[in-house]
């Protein structure tokens, strides 16, 4: 340890971070450690499982993108503007982290599915269907990942000092102006933050996604769904499609990462 | 704050002891062969029944207390042969039964408990009007289908096979509950289902049987663990379930005995 | 004959939570008023009132003949639509743009396009002396420079009204110096009326033209700098300019405060104000004999440093501030606890109505 006056880490604390860490490292080990590597490379030249990975990389992002359309605004307004209910509205948007998502993806089926409240509407009317179809995927995975999208965001709004904001009034500038030229760019690493959760929370969405969207190679089954029908007959090929979705994530992760850090 | 985290401290404590109670039990044998506690591993499709008879048994012998755990017989056998404590295991296919005597995990040979069969499961009413294998691939017809990893999959795929149907399925599912509930919300016009299934939720569902369902009948087999905590309470309960009294709490929930093979 | 209708022209109220603000503000073109007062007085309320950042309760606010904040009519304009600019306290440069892009913001937002603002912005970061650090983003920048590039942004959109919160309270003494000077420079070269808001006496008098003194959300004194200076008339303003201020009553040149009668070199009456620097009172171990006739005896209270004197606190029939030699100051032995008499020459003490 270093003796350097700044980094002495009190040993109270130094004991937990690590048992922390190692609970959340140890069942990766467990995976690592039963691992058939041989097989790997095999796998994942499985054309199966590369549609199930394009799948899920896809619906995650495609999710993400819909998260940050929707949820940023929304993070704004439970972040800037007092209105009734704010409290109440607060509490609702954190309804789908407590929600087992296998209710979500059946609540989901209570309103978008064929005799849903809007779904119904929405097949009459323009003929479109969501379960069991790849926009039901990211519709499900939306619903589940975007409270910590909103959550994170509304936090670094909180954060972010509304003085630069009347500085941009000041000088000519709007409120949508304002938003886009001031706001977003000061809270844009949250923001980064929020949509690295919620897309990491989509990539492993399985319960209402198997509940909304179905189970159907190629349309709906992304990686956890053809990771959990693999546990039902072969450990091995879970744990292998596990560890693929595990590496391709972090891969991706990091080479945002290095890309954010490269601009900045 | 000061007052509610002293509840919930108060409720964990109350919890701990509970459990630590519910252990000590475990290890205590009590008097008699049944006595004690039975844990019981059951495919999920066995719910309504299992737990008809945990109860009946708990009545036939005081001072005993049948746990059942339910979930699918994959999911089940994978807990058994990573050491989850339990007494009994019924699968609700001898392949998913293989892997726990494969790994050496069974006390003596698994015998076949009963057996059950594909229905089509169509909402009430029967909207799509579907007869038979045939209708599920008319155009327009949703089905939902267990995947084929898991026993109520691999039967559909037999018996569709036996009928020369082909049919590309709305979804697979993971179990049949899913399958079911799809059915349940009209999200699907039909299902292929295990009959004691389909009965469990009848009123809101319909059944409609198949002749090509005999071609893929599935046998749940049943067997007692090699480390059992308690051996003889757990040859008791398959006793009382392989009784006449038993297999008629089984068939009343459409499963079919075994010697009608 | 009238005179022409000032630039800006306000009566500003505001409520901020139990605080109240009542004060009233004209301003000609091409004039710079400090609003001078201490921490809290509403300095700040009445900078945001005017930016359009807080809203009037009650009164006008007209600038150019247009109301820009008039409650009693409803009429209101936004920040975004006055011809305001403001020079924060900390500056508030965007992080996240560039110089360049920070001083282009104002222009662009007011309909120029991208390339007139940033000519224009270039244009006035070479007027700021900044034109070779465009590309930089704020924090490159030191206090001095952020000052300069924040003037030429709330100079870029050629504010009617220009504001300036405290705008070298940021700066280090030195920085703040060469900054002083600076901005006495833009200052001096902008059409339009200018208020500066500072707590700091010396920015007040180097670049105002007139002073505006409020305390607890109202003016209570205003000037130019001769006359506030010359003739304080509350303790806040006394001290700013270092003069010990006393109210009493005046029959022609005596002027009785407290137990005391003073001599003073002006002829009032009624209520007045007396006021002497602390220079003119000087000490004596005894009581001295000959011409002062503004005689007391005091006791010393405390004694501190004040530039190359020593400034005595004193109390007796008045409390007043005396700054001696530190010579005389070893020669009396000073200390807290003795008895001193003070002595003041009547020509230094100036009397004036209340």
């Amino acid at each position: 340890m270093s003796r350097r006056p700044g980094q002495r880490v009190p040993l109270a604390l130094l004991l937990p971070a690590g048992l922390g860490l190692l609970f959340l490292v140890l069942p990766l080990v467990g995976l690592l450690a039963r691992a058939p590597w041989t097989s790997l490379p095999r796998r994942l030249a499985e054309p199966g499982v590369r549609t199930a990975l394009r799948l899920s990389l896809e619906t995650a992002t495609a999710a993400t993108v819909l998260c940050v359309l929707l949820g940023v605004p929304l993070a704004w307004l439970l972040a800037r503007v007092e209105f009734p209910g704010r409290r109440l509205v607060r509490a609702l948007v954190t309804v789908p982290l407590v929600l087992p998502p296998v209710v979500g993806g059946v609540a989901l089926l209570l309103v978008f599915g064929r005799r849903g409240l809007l779904g119904s509407w929405l097949d009459a009317t323009f003929g479109i269907t969501l379960p069991f179809t790849t926009a039901g995927v990211v519709l499900a995975e939306a619903f589940v990942a975007m409270p910590f999208l909103v959550i994170a965001v509304e936090g670094a709004l909180r954060g972010a000092d509304r003085r630069y904001e009347e500085a941009a009034a000041t000088l000519g500038a709007g409120r949508w102006t304002t938003f886009t030229r001031v706001t977003l760019p000061l809270v844009a690493p949250g923001v980064a933050a929020g949509a690295v959760l919620c897309w990491a929370r989509a990539l492993g969405e399985f319960g209402a996604t198997i509940t909304f969207a179905g189970n159907y190679p190629g349309r709906t089954q992304t990686m956890p769904l053809a990771v959990y029908l693999a546990l039902e007959t072969d450990l091995q090929a879970a744990i292998v499609l596990s560890l693929i979705l595990l590496t391709v994530s972090v891969a991706i992760l990091a080479g945002l990462r290095d890309r954010w850090l490269g601009t900045t | 704050m000061t007052v509610r985290w002293t509840r919930a401290a108060r409720a964990a404590t109350a919890a701990l002891t509970l459990a630590l109670a519910g252990c000590g039990g475990a290890d205590e044998p009590a008097a008699g062969d049944a006595g004690g506690r039975v844990t019981v591993f059951a495919a999920a499709s066995l719910t309504e029944s299992f737990t008809r008879l945990g109860r009946d048994f708990e009545a036939a012998h005081p001072g005993t207390t049948v746990t059942v755990n339910f979930a699918g017989s994959s999911a089940l056998a994978t807990q058994i042969t990573q050491g989850a404590p339990a007494d009994v295991f019924v699968a609700a296919s001898p392949a998913t039964m293989k892997t726990v005597t494969d790994a050496g995990d069974a006390a003596g040979e698994p015998t076949i408990l009963v057996r059950n069969q594909l229905v089509i499961a169509v909402p009430a009413g029967n909207p799509g009007r579907v007869t038979g294998l045939a209708d599920l691939a008319r155009p327009g017809v949703k089905v939902a289908l267990c995947a084929e990893q898991v026993p109520c999959g691999a039967a559909a795929k037999t018996a569709l096979g036996a009928a020369g149907v082909r049919l590309t399925p709305a979804t697979l599912e993971q179990d049949v509950k899913g399958a079911l509930a799809k059915v349940k919300l009209g999200e699907v016009d039909a299902a292929l289902v295990y009959r004691t299934d389909a009965r469990a939720t009848a009123g809101a569902l319909d059944a409609v049987e198949f002749p090509e369902s005999a071609r893929a009948v599935n046998d749940y087999p049943i067997v007692v663990l090699k480390h059992a905590a308690n051996p003889g309470g757990a040859r008791a309960f398959v006793d009382h379930v392989r009784s006449a009294a038993g297999l008629a709490v089984l068939t009343a929930a459409g499963f079919q005995a075994p010697q009608s093979r | 004959m009238t005179a022409p209708p000032p630039l800006l022209d306000a009566h500003l109220v505001a409520d901020r939570g139990t605080f109240h603000l009542d004060i009233r503000l004209r301003i000609a073109a091409g004039e710079v008023v400090a609003l001078l007062g201490p921490n809290g007085a509403g300095k700040t309320t009445a900078l945001r009132a005017l930016a359009g950042l807080h809203p009037l309760s009650a009164g006008h606010l007209t600038l150019g003949g247009t109301d820009l904040d008039r409650p009693e009519r409803r009429r209101w304009v936004p920040p975004e639509r006055r011809p305001v600019g403001v020079v924060f306290q900390d500056y508030l440069l965007f992080p996240h743009l560039s110089a360049l892009d920070n001083v282009a913001f104002g222009p662009r937002r007011r309909g120029a396009d991208r390339r007139a603002a940033r000519a224009r912005a270039q244009a006035w970061l070479d007027r700021v002396g900044l034109g070779g650090r465009a590309g930089d983003r704020p924090r490159q920048l030191s206090g001095g420079q952020a000052q300069r590039v924040a003037l030429a942004r709330a100079l870029a959109v050629e504010p009617t009204l220009l504001l300036l919160d405290e705008p070298l309270a940021a700066l280090d003494a030195r920085t703040r110096l060469d900054t002083r000077a600076e901005l006495q420079r833009h200052l001096g070269a902008h059409a339009g009326a200018a208020l500066l808001v500072t707590h700091d006496p010396l920015d007040a008098l180097v670049l105002a033209d007139r002073l505006v003194i409020v305390e607890q959300g109202r003016v209570v004194q205003e000037g130019d700098a001769a006359t506030v200076t010359a003739r304080p008339r509350t303790d806040y303003v006394a001290r700013l300019v270092g003069l010990n201020l006393h109210r009493g009553r005046a029959e022609g040149r005596s002027v009785t405060v407290g137990g005391l009668t003073l001599t003073a070199a002006d002829s009032v009456h009624g209520d007045a104000f007396v006021a002497f620097p602390p220079a003119a009172v000087a000490l004596h171990p005894g009581r001295p004999d000959g011409s002062p006739r503004n005689v007391w005896p005091a006791t010393v209270t405390g004694v501190q440093r004040h530039g190359d004197n020593l400034r005595v606190q004193l109390a007796g029939p008045v409390a007043v501030a005396a700054d001696v030699t530190p010579a005389s100051a070893a020669q009396l032995r000073l200390r807290p606890g003795q008895r001193v008499w003070a002595a003041v020459k009547a020509a230094e003490t100036r009397a004036y109505p209340a």
